[in-house]
């Protein structure tokens, strides 16, 4: 079926009753006439919603500082790609995750599986390990080989005490 | 390692054997897990994928020598294809860009995905409802790779992954299920609405994003924190399948029972197009082979197995029917039309002299 007003696949379909007369009228439209029209309202598109809510809530205070500082994401990087940048952000952004956490898993926020069976390094050390990383990326990029030199020794020396417990 | 080589048969998963497999086609377990010492994959420099690639596929050679590998990004897209066709890479891990390797056993029966959304995805599938024995299998791999490996780990937060709807045991667990039963029935809503009630995913047959096609859905959990990962399995191996496989049967003998004309006209007609047919869609195809597979499970027909439909399901799959045609002529890519008419005579060359029952 064709749009009343310009011809266009109608997707909006109206019927009206006069009620003195009670003769029907039908209406059939385009989705773009029936908003000229003001019989439908134009809804943002769903993405658009969501990303005016984090955009609003960014504003006030916490949430609009919240970086990583081991792999410099922010959360709003997070919310609008949706992957964390690093195992730090867990903690990073632990106050804004903790209620997506709540939704997405049904209310539960604490591990209850598997654990791995070796330790590797305190907290401090692993998100350390990261960033030594991420500074040797930089000084490579930069072509100042010898800090990364330096860096690649000083992680892997990080790294060698659990290399001799594997053997 | 040519991929070429092993298309022309399947995985052990698809065997159609294992308890149940009348109506649970296969089992599936998947872990996701990150090395500590690594950025999350979008904040990876390709130098870092390298490595990580390096590192990973170093330790699973070692934990098992016997393991395919291959190089996706090196790849060519028609194996790639093939692999996903396969369920042994997802759609995304064989679209994105940048090092990423899967390795898997010559059973297929276990997968590694190394730079998929997470450092490395783990799967293993059986066929029939099998998870019990899916998961000491996979448990016992993840043990071995971690004698080897720093897994990402959190005291709160468990085994820590890129998208938080997988943190904590990091494990997806699904039931592939052929329903036709409930969908002849029009009870298939009904069971649906209560698996979402359950907080459980439907899919199509390819997982995520993907419409369900013949009958053939994929039924997986949603909560991976808070539970340890045996509650999880039992849970679904135990209350979430079996009533689903109860339920399904129930529908199938009500139409044994009020329907078998109408049924064994479905079944009778599917085998006749299957056997006859020169030009063959993929839609077609899997609607027609679920109604085979039914007359299958209830005895209506003989003379063809569970496990040449199964086969069927994969080796009509476009990647699958490409590969075949690059091996017996020059090669050289398909038409859509061309596709269809390898598909009917793969179909006509494996169906032959099927007869009612009785």
């Amino acid at each position: 079926m064709k749009c009343d007003r310009c011809k266009k696949k109608a997707t909006v379909h109206l019927t009206e009753i006069d009620p003195k007369t009670k003769g029907k009228r039908e209406v059939h439209l385009c989705q773009q006439c029936s908003w000229e029209e003001g019989i439908t309202q134009k809804h943002p598109p769903i993405t658009e919603l969501l990303a005016n809510f984090v955009l609003a809530a960014t504003q006030t205070g916490e949430v609009a500082n919240a970086e990583c500082d081991a792999c410099g994401m922010t959360f709003l990087q997070f919310r609008q790609g949706g992957l964390l940048g690093c195992p730090n952000d867990y903690h990073a952004f632990e106050k804004m995750l903790t209620p997506l956490l709540e939704r997405a898993q049904d209310g539960q926020t604490r591990h209850a599986g598997k654990v791995p069976a070796r330790t590797h390094g305190t907290e401090q050390q692993q998100v350390l390990l990261l960033r030594l990383r991420r500074d040797m990326e930089k000084a490579v990029q930069d072509e100042d080989y010898e800090t990364a030199a330096r860096l690649r020794d000083q992680i892997k020396e990080m790294e060698h005490p659990a290399e001799a417990e594997k053997v | 390692m040519k991929i070429s080589e092993f298309a022309n048969s399947s995985g052990e998963w698809l065997k159609g054997q294992g308890p149940d497999s009348d109506v649970v086609i296969s089992s599936r377990i998947r872990l996701a897990r990150n090395l500590v010492s690594f950025f999350f994959l979008p904040k990876c420099t390709d130098a870092q994928k390298c490595q990580i690639v390096e590192t990973v596929s170093k330790v699973l050679h070692r934990v098992d020598p016997k393991l395919n590998f291959l190089r996706l990004d090196q790849a060519e897209d028609i194996d790639r294809q093939v692999l996903v066709e396969r369920h042994l890479i997802s759609r995304q891990h064989a679209g994105q860009t940048g090092a990423r390797l899967v390795a898997f056993s010559p059973d297929e029966r276990l997968a590694v995905m190394i730079n998929e959304e997470d450092h490395l995805r783990i799967q293993v599938i059986r066929s029939g409802l099998q998870f019990e024995q899916a998961w000491a299998q996979i448990d016992q791999f993840d043990d071995r790779l971690e004698e080897h490996l720093d897994y990402a780990f959190d005291a709160q937060f468990g085994y820590l992954t890129a998208c938080p709807t997988n943190v904590g045991t990091g494990l997806r667990i699904s039931a592939m299920l052929h329903l036709p039963g409930l969908r002849l029935t029009r009870e298939l809503d009904r069971v649906f609405r209560a698996a979402k009630d359950m907080r459980l995913a439907v899919r199509g047959l390819y997982g995520e994003g993907t419409e369900a096609v013949g009958d053939f859905f994929q039924i997986s959990n949603q909560i991976t924190l808070g539970y340890a990962e045996r509650e999880i399995v039992s849970d679904f191996s135990e209350r979430v399948v079996p009533p689903m496989v109860a339920y399904e049967r129930k529908a199938r003998r009500s139409l044994l029972q009020d329907h078998v004309r109408e049924l064994d006209d479905k079944v009778f007609r599917a085998a006749g197009l299957l056997r006859n047919a020169r030009v063959m869609g993929a839609k077609e195809t899997l609607s027609l082979l679920s109604h085979l597979r039914i007359g299958i499970a209830l005895e209506r027909i003989r003379g063809v197995e569970m496990d040449t439909v199964n086969d069927l399901l994969l080796q009509t799959q476009p990647a699958h029917l490409q590969q075949l045609q690059g091996q017996s002529s020059e090669g050289g890519q398909m038409s859509a039309v061309q596709r269809r008419i390898v598909r009917a005579e793969v179909i006509r060359s494996r169906l032959n002299g099927f007869e009612a029952k009785g």
